[in-house]
């Protein structure tokens, strides 16, 4: 009984938590009365815009979401540096700027679209296509010398574990 | 007074390090030939550029005065927004017939940007229709 009621109000407890935040974030200054508004902005938003949400993952691991995030922010640093050398110190003859096909495991349109922003944010490459049904993505990379071994390491290294956060 | 030290040269590092990436972008940009390598310097290179100059302004908000929030939610919006803009730029690019075409998938017929709008339905569209 209690959790139906706990479900109806909070179709979506992940965005009640993020508007919530975001909030408060934006009051710059935390103060009771402003996390209440900002919770009750949180529950609105999502009973009144649930019905456009239909297909939402149902399993989701924050805690591995979190680990995942600060991985990322970690190879974008890494990745800015490697970035920045090329830019500095390679000709424009001597890149070899290759196309990467990446056949999708992932169904969830919500974990495609994590996929393909962390692409484009690490490493020399930017997501640029998906494939008429959704079945594979379009990586350009900057410089690449072997395309399968890049396309190994997207798989291993981000698609497995968003396949583990969305279950 | 030492925090302030610290915080004056934790400040003056990172605007460096954001003026230092900002410009390499902004090289990168003017160097490049390709349309879709040139794609490449500012979308990486920016984010770290504007995440550390944020970086400096929070820095300075929290030791020199009140504590500032909004370079958080700045750097936030900006890592969701820029991978879209980019792939924008790349759909563009691939439509125009800009760079080299892509080779096909291997599941699917084509990529979405090269779907003929034109071209005659499918037997499921027809069945449907």
């Amino acid at each position: 009984m209690i959790r139906a009621f706990f479900n109806w109000l909070m179709p979506h407890p992940l965005l009640t938590l993020i508007l919530t935040v975001v909030w408060t974030l934006l009051q710059n200054q935390v103060s009771a009365g402003m996390v209440v508004f900002g919770l009750i902005l949180g529950i609105i938003i999502p009973l009144i815009t649930s019905a456009w949400w239909p297909d939402r993952p149902q399993g989701f691991k924050l805690g591995k979401m979190v680990s995942y995030t600060l991985m990322v922010i970690w190879d974008i640093m890494v990745a800015n540096v490697q970035v920045a050398w090329i830019v500095l110190t390679r000709s424009n003859a001597s890149l070899r700027p290759a196309w990467v096909v990446i056949p999708l495991e992932l169904k969830h349109p919500e974990a495609i679209s994590i996929l393909a922003g962390t692409i484009t944010l690490t490493p020399g490459t930017v997501s640029a296509d998906l494939s008429d049904e959704g079945h594979s993505l379009l990586v350009h990379a900057l410089d690449c010398d072997n395309p399968d071994a890049v396309r190994d390491e997207i798989k291993n290294r981000y698609e497995r574990r968003l396949m583990e956060i969305f279950t | 007074m030492t925090l302030q030290i610290i915080g004056t040269y934790a400040v003056a590092f990172c605007l460096f390090i954001g003026a230092f990436f900002s410009l390499v972008g902004v090289i990168g940009l003017l160097k490049f030939n390709d349309p879709m390598t040139r794609l490449h310097a500012p979308t990486k290179v920016g984010t770290v550029g504007i995440g550390a100059l944020l970086l400096a302004s929070m820095i300075h908000a929290w030791v020199f005065g009140e504590g500032s929030m909004h370079e958080a939610l700045i750097m936030a919006f900006l890592f969701v927004t820029a991978p879209i803009s980019a792939n924008f730029i790349a759909k563009v690019n691939i439509h125009r017939k800009a760079c080299e075409t892509p080779p096909d998938p291997p599941k699917d017929d084509t990529w979405s940007t090269l779907v003929d709008p034109l071209a005659p339905e499918d037997d499921k569209a027809l069945e449907k229709a």
